[in-house]
């Protein structure tokens, strides 16, 4: 099958963005068991500084394999990270989506993320441009590989206990 | 008569600093001037700018300055701030360029900051002298590509200033080139709600790592866990280095990364050192090279805002009595395997930055500190740890591992300077 620009089809749209909506409540209740599980083995997770396209070969905030999504999951439940004991609690929406390319059971969709972070009594707003590479799976998807370009991701940060 | 004249009050003879030293707004307007308008403070590394009109934008205390490499390959350090009605110049954060134009009215300036041409100059008249109008240029020094740039022209030369100790620190820092140059990979950056003193004081306070940096340690494998358990091994020390400047030597065996190359490689690196034999690198080349991304076994802190912390460049820029923005500069091999690259950034990202496993539960406890600052203005802040049993050294005492001795280096420093 050639690749399509498949924004028409609305059947599709909705099957990708329930996924991922269903990804972003799962970030904001931090259930990141299930989330883990929506990956593929060899899922990358990452979000780049700048516009790089080398994620291997730059610096990047995080660009995690399956071992380093487990470990990270892991420091945020085991309670020892001060950070995440207790962490920020995180409202956000994904929206925008487009489909931008489709092959064979594999899915790309960009969108657009919003997230308010709370902790402190002060509230920080984050937005990112969001590309899933998403895996037909049964009746659902897996997450093959998802981009989150922060603005300002090569700018003044400060630090995350949340994931986007 | 400065208005802090009592500072025995703010750092006390028996090291106890005063709640006011991170809240004081006035006091930080003191120390812009006094300390960072008047020593060397980093501003880049030579391969952040490596070309013939590469430059970066860069600050010395809370002034925004542009590094350049003119094209006679001479680097320049000059005040971002346009001589005509002081918009700043470039707001590109770094790249090429042939010159400075500003966008207000069009003065033009050349990579050494010299202003070359203005729109209309003959409402000036005559006697307008283009020379006086250049860019405010610092005076500007490297030693083994860290950049430094200082208002004062008094100063002494920057290798007197670091001292020869530092130097030889430096030297063995930057054998983590494994026999390449040192070059900068990239960075993370994140600004901290907490005063500046409070990230000066943490790169060689050793006590606090194992309590902060659980979380990371848990993500070790057994043998690189034991490594960064050099609290309980107590083999290591912190000393003062003179001038405000302080080591932290965590792990001994690895002060000299040319020494003991026939030690087994880290099982950790096995898959690494497979990969460079794989790609034709000699056996002593590969353990050069192994052995150099897991970077120095000390943090060396340059006092006042940047250190070299085991594999990378910890750089502070105050911004506010109560912010402070930080970078984590990762470095690597110029021209050295990719492989060998990769494997570092990999290193960075696991601790470093906004996502790392360790900066964020850093920048947490710094952020409580300036929290807590709030409450119990009375209450002096305790820097005396290992005071009891400090040694001589040769510039100045060295403790236990987990002393504070680095944080009274730089306090005794912060006196000195503020005191004239
Ligand atoms: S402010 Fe720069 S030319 Fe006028
Ligand atoms: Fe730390």
């Amino acid at each position: 099958m050639t690749a399509t620009k498949a924004t028409n089809d609305l059947a599709l749209l909705q099957k990708v963005s329930a996924f991922i909506w269903n990804e972003a409540a799962l970030l904001d209740a931090k259930d990141y068991d299930a989330w883990l599980d929506l990956w593929t083995d060899d899922g990358m997770y990452t979000l780049p500084i700048g516009d790089t396209e080398d994620f291997d070969n730059a610096v990047n905030l995080c660009h995690d394999n399956a071992k380093m999504r487990r470990d990270r999951v892991g420091r945020f439940q085991r309670g020892f990270a001060i950070s995440s004991a207790p962490p920020a609690e995180t409202v956000r929406t994904v929206s925008r989506f487009v489909i931008t390319r489709v092959e064979g059971d594999e899915v790309t969709v960009e969108s657009a993320e919003h997230l308010i972070e709370d902790k402190f009594g002060r509230q920080r707003v984050w937005a990112g441009n969001v590309t899933h590479r998403l895996v037909a799976d049964g009746d659902s998807f897996r997450i093959d590989a998802k981009i989150v370009r922060l603005l300002n991701s090569d700018g003044m940060l400060n630090s995350f206990s949340y994931l986007f | 008569m400065p208005k802090f004249s009592d500072l025995d009050a703010l750092y006390s003879p028996d090291a106890k600093v005063a709640t006011s030293m991170y809240e004081d707004p006035d006091l930080f307007k003191e120390e812009m001037e006094r300390i960072f308008h008047r020593t060397w403070v980093w501003v880049a590394h030579e391969s952040e700018v490596p070309d013939k009109g590469s430059f970066k934008l860069s600050h010395v205390g809370l002034e925004p300055v542009i590094v350049a490499r003119d094209r006679k390959g001479v680097l320049h350090v000059m005040v971002n701030r346009c001589r005509h009605r002081a918009a700043t110049v470039c707001e590109v954060k770094k790249g090429k360029t042939s010159s400075f134009q500003c966008p207000y009215h069009g003065w033009g300036y050349g990579l050494d900051g010299s202003l070359r041409a203005l729109p209309y100059p003959e409402q000036y008249g005559d006697d307008f002298s283009k020379e006086q109008h250049g860019l405010k240029r610092l005076r500007t020094e490297s030693y083994q590509g860290m950049v430094f740039a200082t208002f004062n022209e008094d100063i002494e030369p920057l290798t007197d200033f670091l001292g020869p100790k530092v130097c030889r620190y430096i030297d063995l820092f930057m054998k983590q080139g494994g026999g390449f140059p040192v070059k900068v990979l990239g960075e993370h950056q994140f600004t901290v709600p907490m005063n500046w003193k409070v990230q000066l004081e943490n790169t060689t306070d050793a006590y606090h790592f194992p309590v902060v940096h659980k979380s990371f340690m848990q993500t070790l494998d057994g043998a690189t866990e034991d490594m960064f358990d050099f609290l309980d091994k107590g083999k290591g020390w912190v000393e003062d280095l003179g001038n405000g400047h302080s080591v932290m030597m965590m792990i001994p065996e690895l002060e000299d990364l040319d020494a003991n190359l026939d030690q087994p490689i880290p099982e950790r690196f096995e898959g690494l050192a497979e990969e460079l034999r794989g790609e034709g690198y000699p056996e002593d080349q590969v353990r050069k090279i192994v052995r150099a991304v897991g970077g120095a076994g000390f943090n060396l802190n340059l006092f006042p805002n940047v250190s070299f912390s085991l594999a990378f460049f910890r750089v502070l820029t105050p911004v506010a009595v109560d912010r402070t923005d930080i970078r984590h500069i990762a470095i690597g091999m110029e021209g050295g395997p990719a492989a060998a690259n990769r494997a570092r950034i990999r290193l960075h990202e696991h601790f470093q930055g906004p996502m790392g496993f360790g900066s964020p539960d850093d920048a947490e406890v710094w952020e409580r500190v300036q929290r807590g600052t709030k409450g119990g203005e009375d209450l002096p802040i305790l820097v005396n740890r290992g005071i009891v049993d400090e040694e001589p050294g040769e510039l100045g005492p060295r403790g236990h591992i987990s002393a504070e001795t680095g944080m009274r280096a730089a306090y005794k420093m912060w006196k000195r300077m503020m005191s004239v």
